[in-house]
Order: structure tokens, then sequence, then C-alpha cells
């Protein structure tokens, strides 16, 4: 974490790469767009969500208990939980970026998956700033144009079934939840989740089995604490 | 209703984002806290999965939509951007609708 300057060349190659992952990620906007007028939100509703929340996983959970028939609420709490890995990669980020006042303030808003990932490994605080910034920003840009784009696409063709486009939101979920299926556990976790949200859906209203599911989370989180400390004896 | 929850999560998650920036470390960073909030974006995506495609809100259901998602399988086990595994999956759900 030092104040050094960045060499021109490293400056051109964290931008380089910042823009790539932004253009990347700013275009699943569409999806989201089209899953979420698809759902029922309105063109208005859906662009509100992209920039007020701005975190893809919370916006698409918002969406899918509103399209399962939930209550909107179970749909924010689903959506806020999502969004607490943000914090995580905050306190991670946080001496690397050492923002202080407006600077975190407006910065706070673009902390997501990928600025994360595009910053989090810098060695300087310049770089890790240039990185979390160019990545954080290009997308915020995009992905609320796409959004749009996909809104207005979706609006405009009638009936979202018979495009399929409630197949779509199942799938985008899958696609989200992919990368982070390689370990044993993470399997374990997901099909119990799963297996406790199908249990209950005939038993609560639409929305809870989700945030009944969270439960799994926390109780692997209680039944691996040894293992842990285990392996840090 | 919609506006409500939306702006909501966009006050909470944004708070969310700000709060890791701004409390000491030391507060939340401890291995029970941090296991839990690596674990729950993987139980709730699967228990959106499972209720997005095999529920209608209120009870078990298997239509297209399944079939959309074993479409999304193969495609991410070929590695397809994300674009294609979610408009694949339509397609293939509305081809379906449309045939049977």
């Amino acid at each position: 974490m030092t104040d050094a300057p960045l060499d021109p060349r490293e400056r051109s190659s964290i931008i380089r790469d910042s823009l790539g992952v932004g253009v990347a990620t700013g275009a699943y906007g569409v999806g989201f767009g089209a899953v979420s007028v698809a759902s029922g939100l309105s063109v208005a509703q859906t662009c509100a969500l992209s920039f007020l929340v701005f975190t893809g996983a919370s916006q698409f959970a918002l969406v899918g208990v509103i399209a399962a028939g939930g209550a909107p609420i179970s749909g924010a709490l689903t959506a806020m939980l999502l969004g607490t890995r943000n914090t995580l990669y905050g306190l991670r980020l946080a001496p690397l970026l050492a923002w202080r006042g407006w600077r975190r303030v407006l910065g706070a808003h673009v902390l997501i998956d990928e600025s994360t990932a595009m910053s989090v490994t810098r060695e300087t605080t310049a770089a890790a700033r240039l990185g979390f910034l160019t990545t954080g920003v290009s997308i915020f840009v995009l992905w609320n144009l796409a959004t749009l784009a996909g809104a207005v696409a979706g609006n405009a063709i009638g009936d979202p079934r018979t495009y399929g486009l409630d197949a779509a939101v199942g799938a985008a979920f899958l696609a989200l939840l992919w990368p982070r299926l390689k370990g044993r556990r993470n399997q374990l976790i997901a099909a119990a989740a799963a297996a406790v949200a199908l249990a209950t859906v005939p038993l609560v209203p639409a929305g809870v089995p989700v945030l009944a599911a969270a439960a799994v989370a926390l109780l692997a989180g209680v039944l691996t604490k040894d293992e842990t400390q285990e392996s840090a004896a | 209703m919609i506006w409500a929850a939306i702006i909501a999560t966009g006050v909470g998650c944004y708070l969310l984002k700000l709060a890791g920036l701004s409390v000491p470390p030391r507060v939340l960073e401890r291995p029970l806290v941090e296991r839990v909030a690596d674990y729950i974006p993987v139980a709730l995506l699967a228990a959106l999965i499972a209720v997005q495609v095999f529920s209608d809100g209120h009870s078990l259901s298997i239509d297209a939509r399944a079939l959309g998602l074993g479409v999304a399988v193969l495609l991410l086990l070929l590695r397809a951007p994300f674009l294609v595994v979610v408009f694949g999956a339509a397609l293939v759900a509305a081809v379906f609708r449309l045939l049977v």
C-alpha cells in the first residue's frame, strides 16, 4: 500500500484489462433487462434497479422472487442477503483503496464482484484505484445502457413465455452460480438449499422458501467451523 | 409495492457496500462470518434456481423451464458465454412450447 506513482506501461495494461472486463460484464445487462420485464416489472422499474441497486445477482434475485409470485419484500430481503458479499469485498479493499469522505461515498456504489476482482490483487493504492474505477465505472455505464435495451426489446415482444424468457431466469441464476460450484462443499450446500426451498414451496408464501434456504448457509458455516480450526492449527 | 422494494433494495445494497469500506476490518472479519458470507450466495442462488424452474409459486411443477435449465447446464459445460446460456435456454423452451 505505497503511494508510488504508476509507470505508463502498468497504467495502460490495467486500463485495457479493466475495460475488457467492463465491456464483457456490462453486456449482461441485456439479459437482466429482458428477464426483468418478463417477470412483470416495467421498463422504468427495471432501469431503476440497475441504476440504484447495481449488483447483478441481487437484481436478478429481486425480479426472480417477484416472477415466482413472491411478495416484493421477500425479494428485497433476498437481494440484500446476496448483497452482503459486497460488504466483505469492501473490508478487503478498504486498506488498499484508502478512500475517505466523498470519494468513498461515491466509490462504494461500484463496489461489485468484478471491480473487486480487478483491484484486490494490485500492489499499490494507485494501481488498485485505477483498476477499481475503470472496471466499476465502465460496467456501470454499459450495464445501465444494456438494461434499457433489453427491457425495451423484452417489452415489445408480448407474452414472455412464448419466447421462453421465463426459462431464461433459471438459466441466468445457474450461470451466476456455476463458478462457485467447483468445491465439493459448495455443491452440497447448493443441493441442500435447493431441496429446502422446494420442500417448503407448498407450505409457505412464495418468496419465503428462498429465504429459508439461507439457513443452509448459516448451518454449513457453523458445522464447518471445527474443520477450519483444525487446518489452521 | 414493487417501487418500495426497489428503493429498499437500492438503499440496503448501497449501505452494505459502504459499510465494507467504512468498518474497521477486525469488526466483521471473523472466520464464521466470512464462511457464512461465502456460502450465502451459493445457497440463495441454488434455491432461486429450484423455485424459479420447478414451481409455479405455490406448488411444484415441471414444464419447458426444466428443459431450458438442462440446456443451460449443457452450455455451461461447453463454456458458453453468459448471454448464450441465458438466451439459449429461452430459445429451447420456446421451441418446445411451440411444438408440444
